[in-house]
Formats: structure tokens, sequence, C-alpha cells
């Protein structure tokens, strides 16, 4: 049997448009069917391109790095080796500086920012406390030598975490300019004074180190350093040339931590 | 003899098969290791000969769960979904949250619940012991959750000591 020329560009328009028109109709049958099982990030959760923070040292006095640092560690059940909760559980006051977990910390400026101090820089700038942390880098060194991609970079640029997958290699810690990381020596548990029941802790044998509280920021709150800090520390997104840290970045002067070995960290310093 | 007289080994010909005594040395000793061998290796099946172990009762009796209407006492997806997948569920809970930042699963029913196990699951299911440990003890598996995770008993525990 053949076919005219006409019937057959009927027939091949006729079973496009079936096939085009098959999957609406699917939809149209049963609803929502496609949607069903999938994941969402929570309704309120806060969006960025680029997280960042800048710490204004002009506003951040002792007592108040003092309260970001205990906030932060109380948020994310951090061990206080130094001061454990049960008096076997001691350690010696050698191990206490080696075990020692630092989520957020203060440090003096020559350490925090070696290579820019001199012999005769401003009197200030020995007095300072300096609250460093995770820097949160572009370029991380960490995830790049990190053999099972526990730690890993998101596209709103935090450098996560992920606990499952640590092995404990340590391989980020050498790799991290900035020490922000810290190796579980010892079972944390024993030294968590304040336990927030709302945030896991950690096993022994896992690195771990802030993580731009992410668990906040997709709930649609601050960093719980931010929080406590009485405007000293910023924090917000880079892509948004309207964002509040965007806005301090324009007006001030601002240094980062080694940024000559090319991580580009993203905690800015005012000073 | 069966063989035609010739016989070879590693270092040539020879004329006969080497004799060698068809005989258990040592019987005694040989024989009785191997009861005693055989007897140990056994001793766990006989030592549980006979003894009944009961199957695994999980418990739904939580404050949390009685708490609720009767028909609102669903989880996330249906009894048989959970029983077959739950671990399959929250190891994609897991990535989804940690590595891809969604923290909430929409169900077969197209319902959003916050995929958390501390914070959801334990929150009907607080009696760990009563709950989970029940059938994973039974079939011998050991989650690795809990070195990190809070199970509700244990909060109930922690919260008393810090009042």
């Amino acid at each position: 049997m053949s076919i005219k020329r006409r019937e057959f560009l009927r027939l091949a328009g006729l079973s496009t448009l079936l096939g085009l028109g098959g999957k609406a109709a699917f939809e149209l049958i049963a609803p929502g069917q496609l949607d069903a099982q999938t994941y969402a990030p929570e309704s309120h959760a806060l969006k960025a391109k680029r997280w960042a923070m800048v710490v204004d040292m002009r506003k951040l006095d002792e007592k108040t790095a003092a309260k970001c640092v205990q906030a932060c560690h109380v948020a994310h059940n951090v061990p206080d080796i130094a001061n454990p909760t049960t008096p076997a559980a001691a350690v010696s006051p050698e191990d206490q500086v080696r075990f020692r977990i630092k989520w957020l910390w203060t440090e003096d400026y020559h350490n925090a920012f070696p290579g820019e101090e001199h012999e005769n820089v401003q009197e200030k700038l020995h007095h300072m406390k300096f609250l460093v942390l995770c820097n949160h880098c572009d370029n991380p060194p960490c995830v790049r030598v990190c053999p099972t991609q526990a730690t890993f970079r998101r596209p709103d640029g935090m450098v996560m975490m992920d606990m499952h997958r640590c092995i404990g290699c340590r391989y980020c810690m050498a790799a991290c300019p900035f020490g922000a990381r810290s190796f579980n020596w010892k079972d944390p548990r024993p030294f968590i004074k304040n336990v927030n029941l709302e945030y896991p802790t950690r096993e022994i044998g896992v690195v771990e180190k802030c993580t731009f509280c992410d668990e906040r920021v997709s709930k649609g709150q601050m960093p719980a350093c931010v929080e406590v800090s009485n405007g000293a520390l910023t924090f917000g997104d880079l892509g948004d040339p309207k964002s509040k840290v965007r806005e301090l970045l324009r007006a001030n002067f601002t240094i980062r931590r080694k940024a000559h070995l090319g991580t580009l960290p993203q905690v800015y310093y005012i000073v | 003899m069966e063989h035609n007289g010739n016989y070879k080994n590693e270092f040539g010909w020879f004329a006969d098969k080497p004799k060698v005594p068809r005989k258990l040395f040592h019987a005694k000793a040989v024989v009785g290791g191997l009861l005693i061998f055989l007897v140990l290796v056994t001793a766990p099946l006989w030592r549980n000969l006979g003894k009944v172990v009961p199957a695994p009762d999980p418990k739904l009796n939580t404050q949390a769960i009685l708490a609720l209407p009767e028909k609102d006492r669903v989880c996330v997806e249906d009894t048989a979904f959970m029983k077959a997948n739950h671990m399959r569920l929250l190891v994609d809970w897991r990535d989804e949250v940690v590595r891809n930042g969604n923290r909430d699963y929409i169900n077969s029913k197209g319902k959003r619940h916050l995929a958390s196990l501390s914070n959801n699951c334990m929150e009907c299911h607080s009696n760990k012991s009563q709950f989970c440990d029940q059938c994973h003890n039974y079939v011998a598996v050991a989650p690795n959750c809990w070195g990190c995770h809070w199970e509700k008993e244990k909060k109930q525990v922690a919260q008393t000591e810090a009042k």
C-alpha cells in the first residue's frame, strides 16, 4: 500500500501533537504526582549568591567577642576541652591546648595577620583581640585536598562539613592556612556543659569547623555570633550590591587574613 | 599392587610405591581433639537450643503519638513504606540536608516535613529503646546515628541534669 505525501504529513503532524501533549495530559490526570517524594529548602531560608562576613573591629570589644564565641559554641555543642563536666574526663594542660576545638576564637594582630605587622604599627593593634573563624574561602584548599569530599563548597559560598563522610585524615587541617579546623581527639560529649539538643555533637575522629551557621541561615536566622555581636559582625550577600556587607566594604578600608595565599577568604576586617 | 610396578615421584622412577602403613597415628589425641573442636564450634548452637528469641515489638505508644488524634497518627510515609525503606529515606534525608541544603521533605501526598532525625523523627518516636532498638537488636544491626545525634531518651536525661 502506498502512502500519499499529504497523508504522510498529516500522520506525522498528528503524532507530534500527541507526543507533545501527552506529558501535559498526564499532569492533568494525576496532578502533583511528579512533585512527590522530593526535597526543598525550608520556606524561610535565606538565600544568597555569595555569603560573606564583615568584622568591624571598631565596634568589637573583648566582652562582645567573648559573647560571640560563647553563643557559637553553645549553639553548636562545641566542647570545651579545658572544662570537662566530669573530673574523670580531665586532660593534662598541654593536651588541653592540643585537643582544643575552635569554631570562633580570638587572636592577636600578629597572629591573625602575620606578615602585615612591623615594628612601628599603631599602638591600638597590639591590644586588639581579632575574632577569627573559618574564612569560607572562594578557593578553599581544604576542599581541594579532602579525599572523600567530606568538606565541600556550596554554590552560595559556604564551605561545609559532612561529618558522615569525614574519615579523620586531617589533610584539610594541614591545608588550611588559618587553623580554622579542629580534630576531635576525644569524645566531645563529656566536655559540653550547656547542651543544645537541637544540634548534633561530633564523634571522636572527625574534623570540625565553623559552618557559617548553615542550620540557622536555612531557618531564616542570622548566624549565632552575628546575632549577639551588637552590630560588630555583619553577615550578608556579596552578590547583592545593596546588601549591608557590600555597603560596609564600599565605605571602609578592609583587610583579609593571609590574602596573599590566594585562597580568597571571605571574612573581611575593618580595623 | 594395581600398577605395573613403575611408580614415579619427583626423584625419578621406582619399582614399587613406598610402603606406608595405613594407620592413624596418635588416634586418641587426634580424634579427641577433633571432638573438642567440634563441640566448641557448635557450642553457640547447643546453648541456644530450644530457646525462643522474642519477636521484636516496636512500641508506638509515646506521649507525643498518643496526644495526636487517631487520624493524624501517620508517619511521613505510610507504615509499609517506612518498614521497608526507612533506612533509605534517612540516608536520602542526610544527603539532601547536608550536601544540598534541602531541609524539607515533600512526601508522596505532597505534604512538607522537616527532614531531621533528632528534631522530627525523635519528637514522636521518643522511645528509642522501645522503638528503634527493638528490631535493630533482633537483626543485629547497629546504626551509628547516635554517636552524634541526640536520642530523645538521653535528651530528657540531659535536660534534667542541666536543671
